[in-house]
């Protein structure tokens, strides 16, 4: 194997490795997290509302869920890493080697899209215990599935690499990502909001994440699935480009 | 002509007021032992990361075994082992899967004989298997240098290796680093343990405010910049500042020595004055003046 490839892959490798050895806490804690959401609020509001004519609030949340969990695991991965290393000093063990910023930037996202895909698998097989869900189109699923994570693997790194400190980032995570997750129609159709809110909700790139994400398993969503995809791929390769960009300057890292 | 394993050319580097490489050429000549010294801010650091690419100088050129760090950072960063100043680590591995990831890093795979051997030198074996999180201060230390020499690099820079180190691991650093240069490997040292460098580096630079002040071979080093010294404890210490020397503790007056034929002149001149010798001592140069002679004078 060519050695640069073996250096991309030893740094895939150990960003895998390190979620994994805590995997308790980076895979486990939040499929706990996501199913104790599914019981609360499947148990509250179940009988009452249903969803695109005939589906089950609890089978109509689980997506949402699935995919909130995913989005935010991708996220939590890259930045932690690198906030991590930066803070401890040991970022310089990846800046020595002859690792270029494309493969800098391809291990950190990959690992993310791994991690959330792990979490994302968890929540939905657990799920599954509890609820009936019909896979209408899978590929959408995957498809949604591993744009949603490569976006928010990409905004991990650059959190991380922006952030000097912990607070720093736990702003960019607690203003920035989880207000556009929770409002992102996760536990609501966007088609039961006042038509200024669905205006709005139309602004959110995670509306479309999870609204295509959903469209795999009911063949139903709010907008068109090309629609979402289309609006996806211009965001991964917007933020792509601007990490990239980042990374190739050294921003933060080479100072 | 061999190439270099270090050349540097014309280096700046600027941190906002702070100018903190100003105009640093440098050539380290494969398989030296060489010393960079200079007071804290003198652009030590700056000049080890910007070689290794930690940082982006300004302007300049740097080089490792001819590779340009900028144009041809694979292959230069191929070519060099650093051994960071500060204590770092990752808290998630264990030694051997660190050696393992940082072989890797460097395009090696199965790198376990070289890394046994690594840890063989540096007496961790025991500790192959223990996370990081585990061991004491001077064993993350040595992990420090195995992580720098996995991919067997030709130029090894030492960062403060020392630094906090207690005396039976230091010898113990440096003797396995003087093997390592007795190989052929080309090291780079920073201390602020002057005996150290005196010790061990066969050339040194001097660095004062981002400028090289003084270049030199030790042994040149020590016979331009110190000259020798004459210890005398006298019964009536209080005539040496009268004879040009300078009073120390004990009844002790020290008086400097170009060279050793002014040894006799000097004790004449005592005898003449009346002083009376109780004990006497001759003190050698030694780079801990030779450094703050050139300090002062740059």
């Amino acid at each position: 194997m060519h050695d640069r490839l073996i250096g991309f892959r030893t740094l895939l490798y150990k960003e895998v490795l390190r979620f994994w050895k805590v995997s308790f806490q980076t895979v486990g804690a939040p499929v706990l997290n996501a199913l104790l959401y599914l019981l609360i609020f499947s148990h509250v509001l179940d009988r009452h509302v249903t969803v695109y004519g005939d589906v089950a609030y609890t089978a109509f949340l689980v997506p949402g869920l699935v995919m909130m969990s995913l989005l935010q695991n991708a996220f939590a991965n890259s930045s932690s890493s690198l906030i991590q290393s930066k803070i401890t000093g040991n970022i310089i063990f990846v800046l020595l080697p002859p690792l270029s910023y494309r493969e800098f930037y391809a291990a950190y996202v990959i690992a993310s899209v791994l991690r959330g895909l792990f979490v994302g698998c968890g929540v939905l097989l657990v799920s599954f215990l509890f609820v009936e869900l019909p896979l209408a189109a899978p590929g959408w699923i995957f498809a949604f599935g591993l744009m949603g994570g490569a976006i928010l693997g990409s905004l991990g790194v650059i959190a991380g690499i922006w952030a000097d400190k912990f607070d720093q980032l736990a702003g960019f995570q607690n203003f920035l990502i989880m207000p556009l997750t929770m409002l992102s129609g996760v536990f609501y159709s966007i088609h039961s909001l006042p038509a200024f809110w669905q205006k709005v909700s139309h602004i959110n790139p995670f509306f479309f994440m999870i609204d295509g994400f959903r469209y795999g398993f009911f063949g139903q969503s709010d907008v068109s699935p090309w629609l979402s995809l289309a609006v996806v791929g211009v965001c991964f390769v917007f933020l792509a480009v601007l990490t990239l960009a980042m990374l190739a300057r050294g921003y933060k890292l080479r100072a | 002509m061999t190439t270099p394993a270090i050349r540097i050319v014309s280096a700046t580097k600027r941190y906002a007021s702070l100018q903190a490489l100003a105009g640093v050429d440098l050539e380290v000549a494969q398989g030296e032992f060489f010393g960079l010294l200079g007071p804290n801010g003198a652009g030590k650091t700056t000049l080890i990361s910007a070689l290794s690419g930690l940082v982006r100088p300004d302007g300049g050129i740097f080089e490792i075994m001819g590779h340009n760090v900028v144009s041809d950072y694979r292959n230069a960063r191929r070519n060099l082992g650093v051994v960071p100043q500060e204590l770092v680590f990752d808290p998630f591995f264990s030694v051997r899967e660190l050696l393992r990831i940082q072989s890797g890093y460097f395009g090696i795979r199965n790198n376990d004989d070289w890394i046994d051997e690594i840890l063989a030198s540096l007496d961790l074996t025991a500790k192959a298997g223990a996370n990081m999180r585990m061991l004491s201060g001077g064993m993350k230390r040595r992990v420090l240098v195995a992580q720098a020499l996995v991919h067997r690099p030709p130029v090894i820079v030492l960062d403060e290796p020392t630094a906090g180190v207690d005396v039976e691991l230091r010898q113990g650093l440096w003797q396995f680093i003087r093997k390592l240069n007795r190989d052929g490997h080309t090291i780079v040292l920073t201390t602020h343990y002057l005996e150290e460098a005196e010790t061990l580096c066969g050339r040194i630079a001097m660095l004062k405010s981002g400028k090289v002040v003084a270049l030199d071979t030790t042994e040149n080093l020590l016979r331009r910049f110190a000259s020798h010294s004459l210890g005398v404890r006298l019964e009536n210490p209080e005539m040496a500042a009268a004879l040009g020397g300078t009073l120390a503790v004990g009844g002790w007056a020290n008086f400097p020595l170009e060279r050793y034929e002014d040894l006799e002149p000097l004790l004449a001149r005592l005898r003449e004055a009346g002083a009376r010798i109780l004990e006497l001592r001759l003190g050698e140069a030694d780079l801990e003046r030779v450094f703050v002679e050139v300090m002062n004078r740059a």
